[in-house]
């Protein structure tokens, strides 16, 4: 039976696809060559990952209003992650992904960093506040 | 959310698209966060550099500009942070042709909306100061910081289409810092050490930010015994943004807020030079080679810009170096003025008004300049550029000086 997780209700669409997990922060100005879809400051522990497509998991936000543009920009190209899950956002994220129309979520009972795993595949409804672990057994 | 007759008519198209388009936005923001209702705010501050909008950010604000003139002029002034290119110095920095033409397209049809061009993110020391429990819809995380915590104002975090949205509908989602229950102080710091300048002053911001590291913390910083003035809280708070996320703190007897506390009394922590240091050792290179030395982030104020050309008299800048200060239109006029702009460019820097550096096509400037080595007195700047391939060091404004005279890291 695949593990379901509570959360607050987010923004964006039910999306499915697979995690890419670490217990750092967020900013698309700071971390991202966003030409190249990889995470591109040297010290974030996603260093040279490409992020296109996958459902990021992370703990919070840094600094920086540019990701509230970004987002979209990055959506536009194709280029954008297809979903964020964090521990909780700021207030940028949150206007970033209503603007750019993707899926986030926050506020779990526990430390989404520890719950979710890279590769683990998810299903994401932010309108129920729901994450489903679809290739793991409770 | 609750809604005024007014609002439910926007939502509904009423008065026409834009504004059913801010108000949604609006909505969807404001029911994440849990907020109960819209407060009226009095000014917007837009952030929109073409770097972060891109061709998708400018289309879809000449989109919303095709609308007639009523149903798109904002509704309470509205102003914005620095943008990407500076028309008089673009070549010489690198930038290209094809950035001034996005840029200029993000200016026209920002213009059409009534947003007044003031490409600043010193407009709290600028352009109008707010005033203590004023709600505002200011889009820089350092504007938001310092009229938050010096000047008692509120506001979140407002991004650009955000706050585009604020300047639309004239209100915006109240939640976060509009409300007096986020404004407790939640962590305490003491400080121990007597802070030399504004480098430090950074560094500072830039320890307790990373160790709130989230936008609900409220730090309060105790031990403050002379009052720092605006230039030293400027960089303080947008370091502590800058590392933390972070949009209020308070100093008690300086701020503009009692701090009383969430909850039971914080444990303290103390921070004094050995953590200062450390700080500042994180982005030593001694000896290495520096290619651009730059002043802003913040943009410089007329103090900090004479600061600069005095360091600079009679000086020649290193051939391999580059050194770009930056400044709001507005302070760059007074400089040129007061000949402040020409004893600066004597050495052979570059004196550039109303943009920021981060926000120029940092990576695209790198590229097109060969530069890696970076030397800054902003904290801000050495967290953030990383990302865009530099290799930055912080230090005083003294020593940026002399290492642009020397072209390496002394």
């Amino acid at each position: 039976m695949p593990i379901l997780l509570r959360c607050h209700k987010g923004i964006g669409p039910t999306v499915a696809g697979t995690a890419l997990v670490a217990a750092d922060n967020f900013s698309a100005r700071y971390d991202l060559d966003r030409s190249a879809g990889i995470f591109s400051r040297p010290t974030h522990k996603l260093a040279g990952q490409s992020y296109a497509d996958r459902i990021l998991v992370l703990d919070t936000v840094k600094g920086g209003v540019a990701t509230a543009w970004m987002l979209h920009e990055m959506k536009a190209r194709g280029i954008v992650p297809r979903a964020l899950i964090f521990n909780r956002v700021n207030p940028i994220l949150a206007q970033g992904a209503a603007f750019g129309g993707l899926t986030l979520v926050d506020r779990f009972e526990g430390d989404v960093t520890q719950i979710f795993r890279s590769g683990d595949e998810l299903r994401v409804d932010p309108t129920a506040g729901l994450v489903e672990i679809l290739n793991r057994d409770s | 959310m609750r809604l005024t007759d007014e609002e439910r008519a926007m939502l509904a198209g009423e008065l026409g698209p834009v504004r059913r388009w801010a108000i949604s936005h609006q909505i969807a923001v404001g029911e994440f966060f849990d907020a109960e209702d819209l407060v009226p705010v009095s000014q917007a501050h837009i952030m929109a550099d073409t770097e972060s909008l891109g061709e998708a950010g400018v289309s879809f604000l000449e989109g919303l500009a095709a609308a007639p003139e009523t149903e798109r002029r904002v509704r309470v002034p509205a102003i914005t942070d620095p943008r990407g290119i500076d028309f008089a110095v673009y070549r010489r920095l690198g930038q290209t042709a094809a950035m001034a033409a996005l840029e200029q397209r993000a200016i026209d049809v920002l213009r059409t909306f009534g947003v007044l061009m003031t490409d600043t993110c010193i407009n709290y020391q600028t352009i109008m100061a707010p005033i203590r429990g004023e709600h505002l819809a200011y889009g820089d995380t350092g504007v938001v910081i310092y009229s938050n915590s010096v000047l008692g104002a509120r506001s979140n975090f407002e991004g650009g289409p955000s706050a585009l949205a604020a300047a639309l509908t004239g209100r915006t989602p109240r939640y976060g810092y509009h409300l007096d229950a986020c404004r407790r102080g939640t962590r305490r710091y003491r400080l121990t050490a007597t802070v030399r300048d504004l480098s430090e002053w950074g560094a500072l911001g830039g320890i307790i930010g990373e160790a709130c590291g989230s936008y609900w913390e409220v730090p309060v910083i105790e031990g403050v015994e002379a009052v720092p003035d605006s230039d030293a809280l400027k960089h303080f708070g947008t370091a502590l943004a800058s590392f933390g996320s972070v949009a209020l703190f308070h100093m008690p007897g300086i701020t503009a807020e009692e701090p009383a506390f969430s909850g039971s009394p914080r444990e303290v922590t103390n921070i004094g030079r050995a953590e200062i240091e450390a700080f500042l050792a994180r982005y030593a290179a001694p000896d290495d080679n520096v290619d651009v030395v730059v002043f802003t982030a913040p943009q410089l104020s007329l103090f900090e810009i004479e600061a600069v050309a005095r360091a600079l008299d009679g000086r020649r800048v290193h051939p391999d170096t580059t050194v770009i200060v930056a400044t709001s239109p507005e302070i760059k006029h007074a400089a040129d003025r007061m000949g402040l702009t020409s004893r600066i460019e004597a050495s052979g820097a570059v004196v550039a008004q109303g943009i920021c550096f981060y926000q120029s096509y940092a990576r695209e400037m790198a590229e097109a300049n060969g530069w890696t080595r970076l030397m800054t007195n902003s904290a801000k700047l050495v967290n953030i550029i990383g990302g865009y391939g530099y290799r930055p060091t912080l230090a005083s404004l003294e020593r940026c000086v002399d290492s642009a005279v020397a072209g390496r890291v002394l």
